[in-house]
């Protein structure tokens, strides 16, 4: 095991490159410690985002060696078991600077998925009792830990490919709300979620799911979509 | 908003089975897209009589063309079974054995592949 | 193209995919019977030509085929090519049309040569 980490580090917008640091190894180092000791004592130009350092806001979702991930989760010695790491903004977000990314599409897009509540009930309502263990509670119940990382998103060809893609955090979303008994926007979220910029360009690929930290799996929540509209479209609702 | 730069997933993202399988099932359609216009092209020649698509056939009766041939069926079985494979994904409510289903295509294609090939060699 | 469209499109190009699960099973067993018994080009036409039951199948065959191919490659024109929502319409039709003309030909060519 080297004393000394290799990293390289994204510096830059559209004009950048990697810069190289050198930082001391400690036990039980996150990548998040190692941007954070770049930042404190090399180089305090770094721009970066955290907020808990816990896993529990997503807030610092970066491109580590490659892959997606929260960094305050990333122990060094599990991706660079050799002592070379290279760290990134999250891939199919514009670059504000260094390893800050415009998170402003992303949460367009769930907007435009219908993926918020559309209430049916007032506050004089008596509170709804939502049985857990019905097929439609446990399907929501399955997606609805997203706290909105963008590792999913930043993880997906298609939404690299495809610019209108709403990709695999806003569909998730929508599902767990086309399951929601309370939820009233049935209807026009499954028009929102139709056609080649939603659930049917999906090409189960499966990168969401395979790095969703939060061990969620969209591939399911967007193939739910796909029978639903299907069912929709067949039933003439559509 | 010119020139914003946004960084691309790299290969290392992709390296895990179902993105294999994708791009199995899409690569296998585009060669067998590619390759169905050859393949009524020459089943059209039995238009000129049975002479005609004989001496065609005995045309294809060499080394590379059945290599080709070989290829062509495994790339139609693989297609197949990756093709069920995903029907099964979205069309079945998610459960966890699902995911072995790439296992068993790719079982089907190899099987169908192999079949070929010991029957044509 | 309207979401509702493409969804419709999504849609054919699926229940093609499951006509033609069963149509080249069929196939593929058909050409390994074929290669195993060693028939020759007669022997095939022979079974072919008149036999309203195989071109009733392969009509079926290529008309599912027509379908699903051109939809797939309408996506990938799209995503790898870059083609716009025009184009990509386009190489839809152009090959669905086609594959439909150069495949019942070819049907035509075994069941009535």
């Amino acid at each position: 095991m080297t004393d000394k980490i290799d990293v390289s580090v994204w510096r830059g917008t559209e004009q950048g490159g990697f810069r190289h640091y050198s930082v001391p190894r400690l036990a039980s180092q996150t990548v998040l410690d190692v941007v954070t000791y770049i930042q404190r004592r090399l180089d305090p130009s770094l721009a970066y985002r955290f907020a808990c350092r816990v896993g529990m806001c997503g807030s610092c979702a970066m491109t580590v060696n490659g892959v997606a991930r929260w960094t305050c989760r990333t122990h060094v010695e599990k991706v660079a078991p050799h002592g070379v790491l290279e760290i990134a903004p999250l891939a199919n977000l514009p670059v504000i600077r260094d390893l800050v990314c415009d998170m402003r599409s992303f949460f367009d897009k769930w907007v435009r998925a219908e993926g918020y509540f559309h209430p049916t009930a007032t506050r004089t309502d008596p509170i709804v009792r939502v049985q857990p263990d019905t097929p439609a509670r446990r399907a929501a119940d399955a997606g609805i830990e997203c706290i909105g990382c963008a590792v999913c998103y930043a993880s997906c060809d298609v939404v690299a490919w495809n610019v209108d893609y709403l990709g695999p955090a806003a569909l998730n979303r929508a599902w767990t709300l086309m399951n929601d008994e309370r939820d009233s926007g049935s209807k026009v979220r499954l028009a929102a979620v139709s056609g080649d910029a939603g659930c049917h360009a999906c090409h189960t690929q499966m990168s969401c799911t395979e790095h969703c930290p939060k061990k969620i799996a969209p591939t399911a929540a967007i193939a739910g979509l796909k029978r639903a509209t299907l069912a929709a479209l067949l039933a003439g609702r559509l | 908003m010119g020139g914003i730069r946004i960084m691309k997933s790299s290969w290392r993202a992709h390296n895990h089975p179902a993105y294999w399988a994708f791009m199995l099932h899409r690569v296998s359609g585009i060669l067998l897209t590619l390759f169905l216009p050859l393949h009524f092209w020459a089943l059209g020649h039995a238009l000129g009589g049975t002479a005609k698509l004989e001496s065609f056939l005995i045309w294809t009766d060499q080394p590379l063309v059945k290599a080709s041939e070989i290829a062509v069926v495994t790339l139609l079985a693989a297609h197949l079974a990756g093709g069920l494979r995903l029907l099964m994904l979205e069309f079945l409510a998610w459960r966890d054995w699902q995911q072995r289903l790439l296992a068993i295509a790719a079982g089907i294609t190899v099987g169908f592949g192999l079949v070929y090939l010991l029957n044509v060699v | 193209m309207s979401p509702r469209a493409q969804l419709q499109l999504w849609a054919a190009q699926r229940i093609g995919a499951a006509v033609l699960a069963l149509c080249v099973t069929v196939h593929l067993a058909t050409m390994i019977y074929a290669v195993h018994h060693g028939l020759s080009a007669t022997a095939i036409l022979d079974r072919t030509r008149g036999n309203w039951g195989w071109a009733g199948f392969y009509v079926l065959f290529v008309l599912a085929v027509s379908v699903h191919a051109p939809i797939g490659m309408r996506t990938i024109c799209g995503e790898w090519l870059g083609l716009s929502d025009r184009a990509v319409d386009v190489v839809l039709a152009a090959l669905g049309v086609a594959l439909a003309i150069v495949g019942l030909r070819a049907v035509w060519a075994v069941f009535a040569s």
